[in-house]
């Protein structure tokens, strides 16, 4: 067992450094969302609610897609292209356990992902004065959030690898259910304003529910009253998400595939 | 097969059976019922046309494939059912696949590292670099490798486990010629040192250079295991003379060559016209077993 957490804890320090050696994927995951702050930050100058900007609103949005960002759509488009270039197959040949190989995924997944938020809230506070959580209770939610998100996450991203059929072809159908799942999702556009019928479709997914709890995190107390339900759902939170990653384990172990034969 | 038996087996396969169905193909026999005993210490060649069913041959016996029919014994244990020994069975082979492009952004070096922890008998990484050939490039991304170099670094995480049983599949498709013969200098110093080795290959001249024997596998069947030497019957194979006499060109087929030419020399004087006597080559003989098929 202490054999199967140390390699994969070295796989995770190997994968780590694979990342930071692909420019490509250092900007996508870094910059990116920096990017998507500073544009809709200048835009849309408005405020949502008497002291809540726009800004603010979409911080608390772009936190909770970085966990999917990280998670599911890395990982939902990497472990194809794993598949493809024989990495896996190399890997099954060797005594690794898998678990090792998913501590690896999961290390890495944490690392990009916690950069990231760090960048979003760094560069938020520095362009646009956003505000961050001033009680411990705030940043004790933002951390289980954060944990039980990103753990879900590259989960479900494990699960939907088995999805697409070749890695050229992962990021095209990957891709397309983040971004719909953004718009739905309250990310972009105020979730409160949006149709019903995308509200009761986004409830069905994680997003959904990460975004309303960074909002929690990230908005004043009195915002609660703003949401669908007028209230912050936090044990409803908790219990989706932990729904899906329980879905997301044991679709895992019924369809993770090392090679594509 | 031959009575020797004198090494035990590391590999012992009977009765292998492998179909693959498709909708466009219909059910397609991949492997027809193949027996297959490699001994410990010995290169065998798995020779044949590509299609022929090596490499499905081979990933069974490497735990890749499930088979349809048949036993298959691979250092004790059945690949397709190694259940709780999967990992203690995997830490005592060593597989090279076919073409790969993973770990492109690594160093040899670390990646050859990082392999050595997965092992609980590994080698010691820099000379596996070394035996290799690849100290030089040990700092190199593997991207820019050449075709070659590449290989090498497949053979390197192979055998960094210090295995008992390496599996090649086609080593050196699309090496240079110089390439190919450093290449077959690496592998027999690892026969050397005790490894056994499986390898698969479609170039006659490699299963001559490095087998101790060569089993030729055609459509899904292993149609003879012998010596190199003694493919196909090479060793006491007829001799063709020919010769020209009146005009026209006379040929005979013989197991007495020297005999034959003595008498043919009385019917002249002088040197028998164009005389020549040829003994089929290996290759004669391979494509005379894989296309008579």
């Amino acid at each position: 067992m202490s054999k199967i957490i140390r390699v994969g804890f070295l796989r995770g320090g190997l994968e780590i450094k694979q990342f930071m050696r692909q420019r490509e994927s250092v900007v996508f995951t870094l910059l990116f969302p920096v990017l998507l702050l500073f544009i809709f930050g200048s835009v849309f100058k408005g405020e949502v609610a008497p002291g809540v900007t726009f800004s603010q609103y979409f911080l608390a949005g772009m936190i909770a897609s970085g966990l999917v960002n990280t998670g599911f759509q890395q990982l939902a488009i990497m472990i194809p292209i794993e598949r493809d270039f024989g990495t896996l197959k190399r890997l099954r040949g060797t005594p690794i356990s898998p678990i090792s190989y998913f501590i690896g995924k999961m290390i890495m997944v944490f690392t990009s992902m916690i950069v990231q938020i760090a960048a979003l809230l760094l560069f938020g506070v520095l362009l646009f004065g956003l505000n961050l959580p001033t009680t411990v209770d705030k940043w004790l939610k933002f951390t289980w959030l954060v944990l039980l998100g990103s753990i879900c996450s590259a989960i479900l991203g494990i699960a939907f690898s088995a999805v697409p059929k070749n890695g050229r072809g992962a990021s095209a159908v990957v891709s397309p259910i983040v971004i719909i799942l953004q718009f739905f999702s309250g990310v972009f556009f105020v979730f409160s304003t949006l149709p019903k019928w995308m509200q009761d479709f986004a409830a069905l997914f994680p997003l959904k529910w990460l975004t309303q709890g960074m909002r929690s995190v990230f908005l004043p107390d009195g915002f609660a009253s703003q949401e669908v339900a007028h209230s912050w759902e936090t044990p409803r939170t908790a219990a989706i998400l932990i729904i899906w990653l329980v879905a997301g384990i044991l679709i895992s172990l019924r369809t993770f595939k090392w090679s594509e034969k | 097969m031959s009575a020797v038996t004198d090494s035990p087996l590391a590999i012992e396969v009977r009765g292998l059976v492998k179909r693959y169905s498709s909708k466009a193909a219909g059910e397609k026999i991949a492997v027809a019922g193949i027996d297959l005993d490699v001994r410990l210490g010995e290169i065998f060649a798995l020779l044949g046309p590509n299609g022929a069913g090596k490499t499905t041959t081979v990933e069974i016996l490497e735990g890749y494939r499930n088979r349809d029919g048949g036993s298959v014994k691979v250092l004790g244990s059945d690949p397709g059912n190694l259940g709780a020994g999967a990992a203690n069975w995997r830490d005592r082979i060593g597989i090279v696949l076919q073409s790969t492009k993973d770990a492109e952004d690594l160093s040899v070096a670390e990646v050859v590292h990082h392999f050595a922890n997965y092992y609980t008998n590994a080698k010691d990484a820099d000379q596996v670099i070394e035996a290799v050939g690849l100290t030089e490039k040990a700092s190199e991304r593997i991207e820019t490798l050449s075709g070659g170099q590449r290989r090498r670094l497949d053979v390197a995480l192979g055998i960094i486990g210090n295995p008992e049983i390496l599996f090649l599949d086609e080593p050196t498709t699309g090496f240079d010629p110089e390439a190919r013969r450093a290449f077959w200098e690496l592998i027999r110093n690892l026969r050397t040192q005790g490894t056994t080795i499986l390898l698969t290959t479609h170039y006659l001249d490699e299963a001559e250079a490095l087998a101790d024997r060569v089993g030729v596998i055609v459509d899904g069947k292993i149609i003879e295991v012998s010596t190199p030497s003694n493919l196909g019957g090479r060793n006491n194979a007829k001799a063709r003379i020919s010769w020209l006499e009146n005009g026209v060109r006379a040929e005979l087929l013989t197991d007495n060559p020297t005999k034959e030419i003595s008498v043919i020399a009385q019917r002249f004087t002088g040197e028998i016209p164009e005389l020549a006597v040829h003994r089929p080559t290996l290759e004669d003989i391979y494509l005379e077993m894989i296309g008579g098929k």
